[in-house]
């Protein structure tokens, strides 16, 4: 888990150099590829790019929120080399969480600012610990028995946790998607630059990473416990011989991964105005694709990722269909996998080969 | 008992599963032609060929594989496209016939004899195993399982939105959520034509042959010499490398065996369910599938089998028809059918944590998955002799 941007790995030689540029320039390339090629047909038919920057705006937007969840998938993998399956479905509690206290406050369109913005924070707060506290749960139950064991046991035990976790959103608000209050008038346009509109949804969604994403950087790279949680995404071992105590840094690890997690499933309910026991599971795998894009272990990679992969998903939305978004992002994955397993910023870890 | 299994040594699993498929024969003589619970158990048997499918590369060769689902899409699809009426603008709307039976002679579209289609459908998926596999060669463990995945959800895709993709004179990819139906009933040479809606006997007696081929396969392959590389290479890839053991063929031959029985499967269940939709090929069946394998023991040919009996029946019998009221008995407002996938979550979870080595372990598998969780003691102080009782050096 690196916060600084990764040196590059010194190499005398020029082969070496031209390969790793060509690798991650090509990638870039290949991210760019689409809305190069929507923007030149665009500028050929009508002369304007409006339709591609709106897309681009709700793309950051919508990439904003799944920063927030790649940044659990990072953080995690960064320091136990474990792909929490589960990460995508304790989003989704977020969101139901946040929902079901919506109902308690009593918030609805007509609540006022004050009344609103202080019924949203308390939810917010209660969402990122609820959800929090639910990942290091997650972590005692399912992974800590299994830390020696083979690696693929950890993760089938985290699919297991997904699924149950699924269920339980199932039972609690049932197997349809079912739309919610829209608190904050999410659509309501605050600038329009030449067509190109910024929203209410879209301020929030920045408005809500942005600030959640310096204090984790700080704190990692800040406080004593981040410090602790660096050391043993290095070596688990010398940090344990350094007097580390190596179960309670997971622990925090897992909690920050569920408080940005809780906090990411309140924006998305503000942001989108519905929650679904599924949405876990399509925005995990998204977030997921966004962290291994970005670099996988790397905080900022995993921002960077979020924001791309939101700007992908978008266009793919817009022109072309929603039903093929899912299969476009994996295809991209699958793509990233295959020639750049390190990602944009990411150094190579063991399981990129 | 054990003693007379130790005297047939090479040949007591084959004594095993003849016994074993003996008596599944008889079975549906007791039961009504159309009884649900032969339904159940050909449902049973077709996931037992898939599971242990599954098992040579995540059992076997240990690439974990989630997109398994995959394979029993493309077996399916094959089945459907070529016996059924999707393509029925074929050849002049008269259709191309072969060998397949009275009544499908008749129809337009594409209809070919049930056997063809299956060894096509194995060739295809054979060949769809091994592309899906070559992105995943450069990758290590959970890499692959996110690859796999992402496959698995493209072929989904592909088959949800199947019909917005037209080719040649407007013939759609898929029908998606609405099906390719009816499929033709199978018309093996030598028999009557199977009736589903009169008796389901002999799609049991079937479903049993295919699981006493791929039971033989696998047996055979676990002993052979490919075998033994797909179990050098999942207990350490570097080490059997330099053994010799080529890892590119290897693997590759692991996911191309692994998926052709997941599509001879599928197009299995494709004729017996006379169609071919789409949601059928979600994520959580590629799940499902795994959850039979890991309660069994992963790598262990009669702990898959188990596994697999065992799970499809909780999925079709025991869940919505035994206990599917207990929650309204206790009070609570929903069907037990309703959580299937958190029933199975929960067991997978269960068993990974509690008895990572399933039900019947393979000895093998069973050292690594303990090793280090504190039941390593146990195996290991087990008889030396008891390791390879089945196999003469």
């Amino acid at each position: 888990m690196s916060v600084d941007t990764a040196t590059p790995r010194p190499s005398g030689r020029l082969s070496d150099t031209v390969r790793e540029a060509a690798s991650k320039y090509g990638l870039i390339a290949v991210l760019l590829a689409l809305p190069v090629y929507l923007a030149i047909t665009d500028l050929a038919s009508d002369g304007s790019l409006t339709d591609l920057g709106n897309s681009l705006v709700l793309g950051v937007s919508n990439g904003a929120i799944f920063a927030l969840i790649a940044l659990g998938y990072t953080l995690v993998y960064g320091i136990i080399e474990l792909i929490n399956f589960a990460h995508g479905d304790v989003f989704m509690i977020g969101s139901f969480v946040a929902f079901g206290l919506w109902g308690n406050f009593g918030l609805t369109e007509t609540t006022g600012a004050g009344g609103l913005v202080a019924g949203l924070l308390v939810a917010m707060l209660v969402a990122m610990l609820v959800c929090g506290t639910l990942n290091v749960m997650i972590e005692r139950v399912a992974y800590k028995p299994l830390r020696s064991a083979p690696r693929l046991a950890p993760l089938i035990t985290a699919i297991g946790f997904s699924f149950i976790l699924q269920n339980v959103g199932v039972l609690w608000l049932g197997s349809s998607p079912i739309s919610v209050p829209d608190l904050i008038d999410q659509s309501h346009v605050v600038l329009d630059i030449g067509g190109v509109k910024i929203r209410n949804g879209d301020l929030l969604a920045v408005a809500v990473t942005a600030p959640l994403v310096f204090v984790l950087t700080s704190f990692i790279s800040r406080s004593r416990l981040g410090k602790a949680m660096r050391a043993t995404a290095q070596d688990p071992d010398a940090a344990r011989l350094m007097g580390i105590n190596v179960n309670t840094t997971i622990s925090v690890t897992f909690l920050l991964g569920g408080m940005l997690a809780g906090a990411a499933g309140l924006t998305n309910l503000l942001y989108q105005t519905s929650v679904w026991y599924f949405q876990g599971f399509t925005a995990g795998l998204i977030a997921f694709t966004a962290a291994v894009m970005g670099g996988i272990g790397n905080l900022k990679g995993a921002v960077l990722g979020g924001l791309i992969i939101g700007c992908i998903q978008q266009i793919s939305d817009n022109r072309i269909g929603a039903e093929w978004t899912t299969a476009v992002v994996f295809a991209y994955l699958v793509l990233i996998m295959v020639f750049r397993p390190q990602g944009l910023i990411g150094e190579a870890t063991r399981e990129a080969g | 008992m054990s003693s007379i299994l130790d005297k047939l040594g090479n040949n007591k699993n084959f004594v095993l599963a003849a016994l074993c498929l003996g008596v599944a024969a008889i079975l549906p003589l007791f039961f009504d032609p159309l009884s649900s619970i032969t339904d159940n158990f050909i449902t049973a048997g077709a996931y037992v060929v898939m599971a242990l499918g599954l098992n040579i590369v995540v059992g076997f060769a240990g690439l974990l594989d989630l997109g398994y689902v995959a394979f029993y899409a493309i077996g399916a699809y094959t089945m459907g496209w070529f016996a059924s009426d999707h393509f029925s603008s074929v050849n002049g709307e008269k259709g191309i016939h072969v060998l397949a039976g009275e009544f499908a002679g008749s129809l337009p579209g594409i209809h070919l004899n049930f056997l063809m289609i299956l060894v096509v459908a194995v060739i295809i998926v054979g060949i769809a195993g091994m592309l899906i596999g070559l992105p995943t060669l450069r990758l290590r463990g959970d890499y692959i399982a996110i690859v796999t995945l992402a496959f698995g959800e493209i072929i989904y895709r592909f088959a949800v939105n199947g019909d917005e993709i037209t080719f040649a004179e407007g013939y759609k990819l898929t029908n998606g959520r609405q099906a390719i139906a009816p499929v033709d009933t199978i018309d093996l040479p030598g028999f009557a034509p199977f009736d589903s809606a009169f008796n389901l006997r002999p799609y049991f007696w079937l479903v049993l042959v295919l699981v006493a081929l791929v039971l033989l396969v696998n047996f055979r392959l676990r002993d052979s010499r490919l075998g033994r590389a797909w179990i050098a290479m999942r207990e350490d890839e570097v080490a059997a490398a330099s053994m010799g053991v080529p890892l590119v063929k290897t693997k590759l031959l692991a996911y191309a065996t692994g998926a052709a029985f997941g599509g001879m499967s599928g197009a299995f269940l494709a004729s017996y369910q006379a169609s071919v939709q789409a949601d059928q090929f979600k994520f959580g069946f590629s799940i499902f599938l795994l959850a039979m394998i890991i309660l069994g023991g992963l790598g262990s040919i009669w702990g898959v089998v188990l596994g697999a009996v065992l799970l499809s029946f909780i999925n079709t019998y025991f869940i919505p028809e035994v206990f599917n009221s207990v929650p309204r008995s206790l009070g609570l407002d929903f069907d037990l059918t309703v959580l299937n996938f958190g029933i199975f979550g929960f067991l997978i979870l269960l068993v990974m944590v509690l008895r990572p080595q399933g039900l019947l372990p393979e000895r093998r598998r069973a050292m690594e998955l303990t090793e280090g969780i504190g039941a390593g003691d146990a195996i290991g102080s087990e008889p030396e002799t008891s390791v390879d009782a089945g196999r003469q050096p």
